[in-house]
């Protein structure tokens, strides 16, 4: 069993938990006021998965995630300023503008990328974790990904390949209950992800993914296992997408009484609750979350004030530098 | 001592996986030889770690080798049939071709994937496609099509070394064809096409298998008195331009062959690239020799009667000398 966390690491990860709420906020106030090219989609409500999970792992893990992934970007480590502005096409951005929203890389933090296309890096992340075998590290690669993916066939076979070659790759499913607006009920007959495992021979759970204790205990138990060499381990985290699909999305498939019931999944309000009653002050808790505030509007402005990127270097960063000397002898 | 395409493939591959210990050869059966014999032995002298067989599951292994290409290996993918691309398209159009580009030069893949292609005895029409027209149109990867084993060496050694993702084509109808590889051999670099032939009064431009038939066209032509000057692409994205424009500024006329279909294909974007790069240099219509628009059949007559060859490109050449 993972040691469970002290005080003062549960206080951490729920400042963690507020940056990423407060960084989706300002993701969506920006995106209204038109600020955001694109069309992000929010981890709003699932912050306890992002933060749980990326507790345990270190710079060097790779990490990859899905269409939704500024959370556990986040949540890796990445700097919110260069995050942010990435995602509104700036200069200062992680990718220099090149990404977005849906293709954040911070490569010197181990946050090896977003997918815009669902399911299609799953492979990526296997292949992460068969480099690091062959380099005989305890370096593991862990990917997101929401149960929209389990419908693509490559989720199936990167689960086959994973167990057939022993890889060290914590599969993460945050199950949000829909995969764009479909309910899950309508897209699988299969109720759970984590069903899914079985089969290949991988062991897999299902916890409650809006408790950040439970998160950060089966994640801690899976990766301590993973860095052992046990192989791959299918962690599904039921959670609740507090946000619509896309920002704009005006959710006509959810109910009013679904709506109204949402507040009461919030990670970070059953957090705050489970903090006090282990004995933390109100205030101090309120004061951790004031700080998150204040760090990402500030990051938030700092993006802002990065220029765009300049468009005479819209062609770099297609081809290595030897193809390009190829290249360079071609007409333009 | 002369060697067949397949064995010179085997030593280019054995020897990139002695010299560099990222490389890795993945595919299905690579272990066992593959399923035309290329990396016969190399499991048993490299390891099963090195030489890796996978599952029928190319949508996995293309994404297993490009993720494995981003945290420091050199995958060699092998993908048994380009038809069999199909399944593997997400992660090479979508992944592997735009990561260096997505991720501000972050991140490169540094990956080969070797597949083969093209009509012979009877494949039929989910064996024998040439796709290649489909991997040109994206930017970010690079496409290599050999036409001969020595070629082929010096190509894939380069292809290695070279960071970025290649689709890397071998003809099926080449496998078997044998030829000595010189004690020294220079790496042709990736981007640059090569002049088979030397000519004067036309420019025939063809890559892998056809660039065959090329040379046995040029050779007939040039006793009715046609010099032809044969042009092998070997590199198909990016296009060496400078050196079809140079043949072009030449011979003032051109014929591009190739065993693709002509809808959309190859040729079309050189005959474009020609007329608005090169229009005052022409002297005659660009003109192509490809594959009518139809699947390759079974039956040996009718494969026969579709795939173009040396006949099409005389017929060709006469047409523009005029």
């Amino acid at each position: 069993m993972t040691e469970p966390a002290a005080m003062a690491d549960w206080k951490r990860m729920y400042r963690a938990m507020w940056r990423i709420r407060i960084f989706e906020g300002q993701v969506q106030r920006l995106a209204a006021a038109g600020e955001v090219p694109g069309f992000p989609h929010l981890s709003t409500g699932q912050e306890a998965v992002a933060v749980g999970v990326c507790a345990h792992l270190t710079r060097e893990d790779a990490l990859f995630t899905s269409h939704r992934g500024h959370g556990h970007t986040l949540a890796k480590g990445s700097d919110v300023q260069a995050a942010f502005a990435e995602i509104i096409g700036r200069d200062g951005g992680l990718c220099r503008g090149r990404g977005g929203s849906m293709h954040l890389v911070d490569a010197a933090n181990g946050m090896l990328g977003a997918t815009g296309v669902v399911a299609g890096n799953l492979p990526l992340a296997a292949g992460a974790a068969w480099a690091f075998q062959t380099q005989g590290s305890t370096t593991i690669s862990a990917v997101f990904f929401g149960d929209g993916a389990t419908g693509a066939g490559v989720f199936h076979e990167t689960l086959n390949l994973a167990v057939l070659w022993k890889l060290p790759i914590l599969f993460v499913c945050e199950n949000n209950g829909y995969a764009e607006f479909t309910s899950r009920e309508e897209h699988s007959n299969v109720k759970h992800v984590s069903a899914f495992a079985a089969p290949y021979g991988m062991p897999a759970s299902t916890i409650d993914g809006n408790d950040l204790f439970a998160v950060h205990a089966a994640a801690g138990d899976a990766i301590a296992a993973l860095r052992r060499g046990s192989g791959p381990y299918l962690l599904e985290c039921m959670t609740y997408r507090m946000a619509g699909h896309f920002v704009g999305d005006a959710q006509r498939y959810r109910s009013k009484e679904e709506l109204t019931a949402i507040k009461e999944k919030c990670p970070i309000e059953r957090l705050k609750r489970r903090l006090l009653e282990g004995g933390a002050q109100e205030s101090e808790l309120d004061a951790l979350g004031e700080e998150a505030r204040q760090e990402v509007l500030q990051a938030v402005e700092r993006a802002r004030a990065s220029p765009p990127p300049d468009p005479a270097t819209v062609l770099e960063y297609v081809y290595s530098a030897p193809a390009l000397a190829a290249l360079s002898r071609v007409k333009p | 001592m002369s060697q067949t395409f397949i064995e010179i493939l085997r030593r280019a591959l054995d020897e990139e996986l002695g010299r560099d210990p990222a490389v890795h050869l993945l595919g299905e059966d690579v272990a066992a030889g593959g399923a035309f014999g290329v990396t016969t032995g190399l499991a048993q002298k490299y390891g099963a770690q090195r030489v890796r067989n996978t599952p029928i599951s190319e949508a996995a292994i293309t994404g297993l080798a490009t993720g494995a290409a981003l945290c420091g290996l050199r995958p060699v993918l092998e993908i048994m049939f380009i038809d069999f691309a199909t399944l593997a398209l997400d992660c090479l159009v979508n992944q592997s071709a735009k990561y260096r580009y997505m991720s501000g030069g972050q991140l490169a893949v540094p990956m080969v994937v070797r597949t083969q292609a093209g009509a012979a005895g009877g494949a039929a029409a989910q064996h024998s496609q040439s796709l290649e027209a489909w991997f040109i149109h994206i930017p970010g990867l690079i496409v290599v099509a050999p036409s001969s084993p020595v070629e082929a060496y010096g190509l894939l050694k380069s292809a290695v070394r070279l960071g970025d993702p290649v689709l890397f084509i071998e003809h099926k109808r080449l496998y078997s064809l044998k030829e000595a590889l010189p004690l020294d051999v220079e790496l042709p670099p990736i981007g640059r096409a090569r002049v088979a032939r030397v000519g004067t009064d036309v420019t025939l431009i063809a890559y892998s298998a056809m660039v065959r038939n090329a040379l046995e066209a040029a050779d007939e032509l040039s006793r009715s008195g046609l010099s032809v000057e044969v042009l092998d692409l070997r590199t198909l994205s990016p296009l060496d331009m400078a050196t079809i424009a140079a043949s072009v500024s030449k011979t003032h006329r051109v014929v591009i062959a190739h065993e693709a279909v002509e809808n959309g294909g190859l040729g079309a974007e050189i005959s474009a690239r020609i007329g608005s790069d090169l229009f005052d240099e022409l002297d005659a219509p660009v003109m192509r020799v490809a594959c009518p628009f139809a699947p390759i059949p079974f039956a040996p007559g009718l494969e026969q009667a579709l795939l173009p060859g040396t006949a099409n490109i005389v017929r060709a050449l006469h047409g523009v000398a005029g």
